[in-house]
């Protein structure tokens, strides 16, 4: 089970905060001379997910070709994302002969950090098509707020 | 009870001939091809496409797959990307011999089941040899 931790979480009291900005600063410059971001990065642990967020929401969306709906668990403990389920539609029988197998069946758990704190009670997840989104509110505090600038 | 851990599999990229107009990616999807007696059914991976965006043709025995995606991306900031999306695109030679008519194709959770029902079994001929 992998657990990313995100790098813009404030690194309060952390000395080591400077070198880590450096170094991401660095893989960034790296990435910029190598060509656009391409897969490959983060951790390789099944399903592969896309994080986005705006300033109410947080969005993860994952791969999960051929997993039921049913077959999904999906979880929230603090600020720990936890995805696990089951593909279990693994075809086959006596009188078939297989010419390809690519396609693999099995479990999958993937616990996620997450950048700031969530509203439990909205969390929502959905599975179209094979993908997975779930949405997850931001905690009223964390929420940017906007501040009116006055004159006079 | 299958209790294997499912691994991530590098989505292979392909490079159609011919430079396309919209600058998106094409992929591999990953396929399951198995017969029997009576079909060939190939079963692709392809996560992200709705019905309505699978195209399939079978002309002079090369099985086209494509795979429009729907765009999912949700707006905002990117926190993390590990998975791109594109088009699925995947070609294989049939050397069975096909009944067209009865072509039938399924998709569920992103997985297409494409069942190639085959004409008429073949029957082994014997040719016998005749003494001169």
């Amino acid at each position: 089970m992998a657990i990313i931790r995100f790098r813009d979480r404030p690194y309060l009291r952390n000395p080591w905060s400077d070198f880590e900005r450096m170094r991401h600063d660095m893989d960034a410059l790296m990435r910029s001379l190598g060509g656009e971001a391409g897969p490959g990065q983060g951790a390789m642990v099944y399903p592969l997910l896309n994080i986005f967020e705006d300033s109410d929401n947080i969005y993860v969306h994952g791969e999960v070709p051929g997993v039921l709906p049913d077959d999904l668990d999906i979880s929230v403990e603090g600020d720990t994302l936890l995805i696990k389920g089951e593909r279990k539609s693994c075809l086959g029988g006596e009188q078939v002969s297989y010419h390809r197998r690519e396609i693999q069946c099995g479990t999958f758990s993937r616990a996620i950090t997450l950048p700031t704190r969530v509203n439990l009670d909205g969390v929502s997840a959905r599975s179209v098509d094979g993908i997975l989104s779930i949405t997850l509110p931001k905690a009223e505090d964390v929420k940017p707020r906007q501040v009116e600038v006055k004159v006079g | 009870m299958n209790e294997k851990e499912l691994q991530v599999q590098q989505r292979r990229e392909v490079h159609p001939a011919g430079e396309p107009t919209k600058p998106e990616k094409h992929f591999l999807p990953a396929v399951d091809i198995y017969e029997t007696e009576q079909a060939v059914t190939v079963v692709a991976e392809m996560p992200g496409v709705a019905r309505e965006g699978v195209e399939i043709s079978l002309e002079e025995g090369v099985l086209t797959l494509q795979g429009e995606r729907c765009n999912h991306d949700a707006k905002g900031a990117v926190l993390l990307r590990e998975y791109e999306s594109g088009r699925y695109v995947r070609r294989f030679t049939v050397s069975e011999a096909i009944d067209q008519e009865n072509i039938a194709a399924t998709m569920a959770n992103g997985v297409l089941s494409l069942v190639l029902p085959k004409v008429a079994p073949a029957k082994p001929r014997r040719i016998e040899v005749k003494g001169g």
